[in-house]
């Protein structure tokens, strides 16, 4: 078996279930853990649009925050936007979603996703290094912010030097691109990845709780 | 072809100019990467050359080998040599049958010892010897006593290669490679299924100039032959980076010419010269038909899922495995939350009860 034939068969079969058993694990224990009785009569019984209205208005800085982290949010957005068009839209991606989903989409050119993936990487550099740099943000990372970033960073570099035939055979490049995607497959449940997942939900239930209690969010 | 002639005067006598000749052996250079200035070395060596003996086994095969190499377009410089070497014995171009046959084997193997080329194709079963014999022998015997003084050995085939088809899952002969079974010789891999005729006449010429094995890649090929992938020399490339791919066999984008990548084409991963030395007189070779590379020149094709499959899909089982692991993943995330809940009721239960 080649390198490349273990990481298209048992590593992407394995790192997938493990991602898939992992994400449903802490999702369904998250979710139902959250029991905590009221203490006072609820405002509202069902803050259902509270929740959701949060999800939408936390996708915003909070004005008295907003000129100390203008960086960090508007590098957060360019980071996110960049690494969705080059994961969603470059066509083998489509193709593997493909075999997974059993239903495919529209790709974009090679060179637009180039230059997405360069941004994406160029960015996440940057928010590394100034995590790694900045007095505060160096004090509240801990180790599992690290190996996120470098679980992303991999696919990212190895993905580039895929596309371009650079540093060794194609074949080679590709597996190990697929086998750094696999890495962060297995590290996505168990580390900060998670929030990929647990971002809207968190919203929600924040919204809703506040929302009960008659707080505004 | 008289046996001491020179390969020279035959191709002369069988009408080929020198400057015919010349055009070949520049040609001849040219595809083995060698330097400009080596085209007269490749001439006189060439010119100068007696017949070399060529000892050629079928084992487990289709014959595409033999078919590829001598009906493949009419004749050329480069069948021409193909015929003016000594071909001493193979059973598919051979007059002699039987006992005559295997005479002549042994015959050339003796008068040549140490100087001839062995030539295989097919893979040798090695799970029971009785799967292929010829006259009798298993073609693992037949095998390690014709390379036991061979000068060099080439496989030619994916077969002798790799094991090829008869090699695929679930393999019930228990087929090997030449380079399973012979190491002390050097062996040239000329994978294909079949190979490239040019592959094979440019392989001769290297060593009829040299007298030694070309340079090779880490699988045994001619890095002259197979050190750029199909997919790095296809014409279709450009409309693989614009992402511009057929989706059927007869779609728009197929009538098109574009890119196959998504039709499973496997020249991404695959070596070979297809695209670039073309099959019938390079006329087309499987792209250029609007069939996508099955990648027939690397180990295992066969076995590397279905053809139609792209590359990027991935190899992984079945979809059921991760339904299992999402129901065995939200089973335990269930459990393990409603188990948080009863301890902490059971918990604050306590807790009344103390302050009560």
């Amino acid at each position: 078996m080649t390198l490349l034939d273990f990481a298209r068969g048992p590593a992407l079969q394995w790192s997938m279930i493990i991602l898939v058993a992992g994400v449903l694990w802490r999702l369904g224990g998250t979710i139902l853990i959250n029991a905590k009785k009221d203490l006072s009569k609820a405002r509202k019984e069902h803050a259902v649009a509270d929740g959701l209205k949060t999800i939408a208005t936390r996708s915003l800085p909070a004005h008295q925050f907003e000129k100390n982290i203008r960086f960090q949010h508007f590098s957060g957005y360019a980071w996110h936007i960049a690494l969705f068009v080059s994961v969603l839209f470059f066509a083998p991606h489509i193709l593997f979603f493909e075999s997974v989903l059993g239903f495919g989409w529209p790709s974009l050119p090679n060179s637009i996703i180039l230059i997405t993936a360069a941004i994406a990487l160029a960015i996440l550099f940057a928010l590394l290094i100034r995590r790694a740099t900045h007095p505060v943000q160096r004090i509240i990372s801990n180790a599992d912010d690290y190996i996120s970033i470098l679980v992303v960073i991999a696919p990212l570099i190895t993905g580039i030097l895929a596309f371009a035939h650079l540093g060794a055979r194609y074949e080679t490049l590709l597996a190990v691109h697929l086998l750094s995607v696999e890495a962060l497959f297995v590290w996505f449940p168990f580390g900060k990845l998670m929030h990929t997942a647990l971002t809207f939900p968190s919203r929600y239930q924040a919204g809703s709780s506040y929302g009960r209690k008659g707080v505004r969010a | 072809m008289r046996k001491d002639q020179t390969l020279g005067a035959y191709l002369f006598s069988q009408g080929v100019s020198r400057r015919g000749f010349l055009k070949f052996c520049s040609a001849t250079a040219s595809l083995m990467a060698l330097p400009p200035t080596m085209v007269g070395r490749v001439a006189a060596a060439l010119e100068n050359a007696r017949r070399p003996s060529v000892i050629w086994l079928s084992f487990q095969e289709c014959t595409g080998c033999t078919e590829s190499l001598t009906r493949s377009h009419a004749p050329t410089v480069e069948s021409l040599i193909f015929d003016a070497i000594s071909l001493d014995y193979h059973h598919t171009l051979q007059a002699a049958a039987g006992h005559g046959a295997e005479a002549a084997r042994e015959a050339a193997m003796e008068e040549n010892a140490g100087e001839y080329l062995l030539v295989v194709d097919g893979s040798i079963p090695i799970g029971n010897p009785a799967y292929s014999t010829i006259a009798g022998i298993s073609n693992l015997d037949m095998l390690k006593e014709s390379a036991a003084n061979a000068a060099a050995i080439i496989a030619v085939g994916t077969c002798a290669a790799y094991g090829g088809i008869p090699h695929a899952n679930p393999n019930p002969t228990g087929a090997v490679s030449v380079s399973d079974i012979i190491k002390d010789k050097p062996i040239i891999n000329v994978s294909g299924c079949p190979p490239i005729p040019v592959v094979i006449t440019g392989v001769l010429a290297h060593f009829l100039t040299f007298g030694s094995i070309p340079e090779l890649d880490e699988l045994g090929r001619p890095k002259a032959f197979f050190g750029q992938s199909i997919h790095d020399r296809c014409y279709r490339r450009p409309f693989y980076e614009r992402g511009q791919f057929a989706k059927s066999f007869d779609d728009e984008g197929a009538r098109q010419g574009w890119c196959l990548y998504e039709l499973g084409c496997k020249g991404p991963t695959t070596y070979n010269a297809c695209a670039t030395l073309k099959w019938n007189e390079g006329t087309s070779f499987p792209i250029g038909s609007g069939h996508g590379c099955i990648g027939c020149s690397e180990p295992d094709f066969w076995d590397k899922g279905s053809f139609y499959r792209p590359i990027a899909a991935g190899l992984w089982g079945s979809r059921d495995a991760l339904l299992g692991a999402a129901a065995a993943g939200a089973a335990i995330g269930i459990g393990t939350a409603l188990a948080a809940r009863s301890k902490k009721k059971r918990a604050n239960a306590a807790k009344e009860t103390e302050s009560t």
